[in-house]
């Protein structure tokens, strides 16, 4: 029971410091839950504001940060493919910007097929940008399944917006 | 935890064989409706002073124990017509026939320091006879929960004929916060939902943890590293270990081999998931599947010869059976709706899945040539069964609907009886049943 007490201190002492973070979404890429609550606040902190063209602010308010798919699909509408377009075009504009794609899905299905859809989902997009001149280099992906919503009710008003893939632009070397 | 593993010897006690009878006291679990049959457990005798205490609360245990399968029912002491003298005294049968009680439970509880002694016989009243040896038990104080466990996994085991479940552990995703902010730690307890402790914090995501045969280990996907990576944990020292994955690939969906040594997980690369197996000891992985569609949530068969897994490539999630190697999956599952996380069960006869259709979600469970489906659980979530180490429950995740949803851990016999929500304190999802613990 020795081993117990002591693993039980250990854990409360990180418990701790994770309580006191300032904001749970706040943190870089390499933050197990970084951007994964809302793109628009998510990645960096820019010099600039939403009125720069070349600030990820502006990348996420009016070009559109994220796309949305139909139930347990991850084939672009045509909506999404006109977002992914500005996308493109402001990623080759502002070339020492990298991204990384999240997919989500909605919270009808079940865990593991969920990740393995959000990753179809975020790799969809991905392809989209590369196609459209977008280096690989500068993309990477990650799915969250349905670990992460940004509308919390049990309809279909929310699982639309939560059926998203979300592209968050961050400085630095993808890691 | 290990001291006490050490010290829990089981000796036979007093080896008086049983005899011959008319109809020995035994209850055949079948599908059918099953009346539970009535036991009495008249408090566990104290041979030590300052015993009472724990001798009223491991008897406490083992009646809840056994009254909780849903197969028992507890006569109250308040019915009895008489008290056993003393531990091992002769059996006064008749007061007990007359309440109709037909498994009788005596017990007796020392206590010496830090140490403690649990005796145990079962008598099958009608009969007249006592069944199968006295046990006696030794252990720590501190560990007396798993003693009554012991005794009451001794007498389930000898009126069923099948193994107990009492004395093991789940391993699940521990729960806080609303939905859209929601935090989740490793967490362990007894299978009762004492004991808890967790075993990481709630910094990164965490999802699905998976016990290994022994329960000395437990594999679960983890962002910590920015990314799904799965993770070996050691439950003694809970000291966790990476599996090594490529840059822009993602590891999920995890399960152990029953030899404990391979493990098969999903991974997800330029938007395909498919299956792999790794060897722990050597690193070296296998391609299972190659396909555009979802491959995920392997689990293996009993002898490790055969995986059972979900994929989409029919056009939605389905469940198939393929060699352990990988090859040809055969496809099992043909109802209406979808089948996923598959799980065989311990005894090899069954699979447990979850299936959705129609907007609900099921727990339920089919024979492994999909033959014989049967849903045993309804609700707006149900998701993730985990067998018990008999393969006579299904633990599962309940997730409530709206804004407010939180998941709870429920279990169910899979005659779909019984079903009941597991006392775990806070909100939890994602249970994995280890084994029965030596």
């Amino acid at each position: 029971m020795t081993f117990t007490t002591k693993a039980l201190l250990v854990l409360l002492t990180l418990s701790t410091a994770a309580c006191t973070r300032p904001d749970r979404f706040g943190g870089g890429i390499n933050d197990g839950t970084a951007g994964a609550n809302n793109g628009a606040n998510a990645g960096v902190n820019a010099p600039t504001g939403a009125s720069d063209p070349s600030s990820p602010q502006f990348f996420a308010q009016t070009i559109g940060d994220r796309v949305l798919f139909e139930v347990d699909s991850a084939t672009l509408t045509a909506a999404g493919q006109a977002t992914l377009d500005g996308q493109a075009g402001w990623l080759q504009t502002n070339a020492d910007y990298l991204a990384i794609v999240e997919g989500h899905a909605d919270e009808q299905g079940t865990r593991e097929y969920n990740l393995a859809l959000g990753a179809r989902r975020a790799n969809t997009v991905r392809e989209y940008l590369i196609s459209k001149g977008v280096p690989s280099t500068r993309l990477r992906t990650i799915s969250y399944g349905k670990e992460r919503p940004i509308e919390v009710c049990s309809e279909e008003a929310c699982y639309a917006k939560n059926r998203r893939a979300v592209t968050i632009i961050s400085v630095g070397a993808l890691s | 935890m290990l001291k006490l593993m050490k010290a829990l010897g089981l000796a036979l006690f007093l080896a008086a064989p049983v005899a011959a009878q008319d109809g020995p006291l035994r209850l055949t679990i079948t599908d059918g409706v099953i009346e539970p049959l009535p036991f009495a457990v008249p408090g566990f005798q104290a041979e030590t002073a300052g015993a009472e205490q724990l001798a009223a609360d491991i008897t406490r245990l083992v009646a809840q124990d056994l009254a909780n399968t849903g197969l028992f029912r507890e006569i109250p002491a308040s019915a009895f017509i008489s008290q056993p003298a003393s531990f091992g005294a002769p059996v006064a049968y008749p007061d007990w026939r007359a309440i109709n009680a037909q498994a009788l439970i005596g017990g007796a509880v020392a206590v010496s320091g830090d140490q403690l002694v649990v005796k145990f016989r079962l008598y099958d009243v009608f009969a007249g006879t006592e069944l199968g040896e006295g046990l006696q038990f030794a252990g720590t104080v501190q560990g007396w929960r798993r003693m009554a466990h012991k005794v009451a996994d001794a007498a389930y085991s000898r009126i069923t004929g099948e193994g107990g479940y009492f004395d093991s552990r789940v391993v699940f995703v521990s729960e806080a916060g609303p939905k859209d902010a929601r935090q989740k730690r490793l967490a362990i307890m007894d299978y009762d939902g004492a004991n808890l402790q967790f075993l990481t914090d709630s910094s990164a995501i965490v999802l699905a943890p998976r016990f290994s045969p022994r329960g000395d280990r437990v594999l679960y996907t983890s962002y910590e590293s920015g990314f799904p990576r799965i993770n070996v944990l050691d439950v003694a020292n809970v000291g966790r270990q990476q599996l090594p994955t490529a840059e822009g690939e993602m590891a999920f969906s995890p399960r152990f081999s029953r030899d404990g040594n391979q493990v098969i997980y999903s991974l997800a690369n330029g938007g395909n998931t498919d299956l792999y197996r790794t060897d722990l000891a050597s690193g070296a992985h296998t391609r299972l599947t190659s396909a555009p569609s979802i491959e995920t949530a392997p689990s293996f068969s009993p002898d490790g010869s055969r995986i059972v897994f979900e994929s989409d490539r029919s056009g939605t999630q389905q469940l198939y059976i393929m060699s352990a190697n990988g090859g040809d999956a055969q496809r099992i599952s043909f109802g209406e709706g979808r089948y996923g996380t598959p799980v065989w069960s311990p005894r090899g006869d069954l699979i447990a899945f979850t299936k959705q259709n129609a907007g609900r979600f099921h727990i339920g469970v089919m024979r492994t040539d999909g033959s014989e489906e049967r849903l045993l659980t309804a609700s707006f979530l149900d998701e993730g069964p985990t067998w018990s180490p008999n393969g006579r429950v299904l633990m599962f995740m309940r997730e409530t609907q709206g804004a407010g949803g939180t998941s709870t851990l429920y279990s169910v016999d899979i005659s779909g009886r019984n079903l009941k929500a597991v006392p775990v304190q806070g909100a939890g999802s994602d249970p994995s049943w280890g084994p029965l613990q030596p």
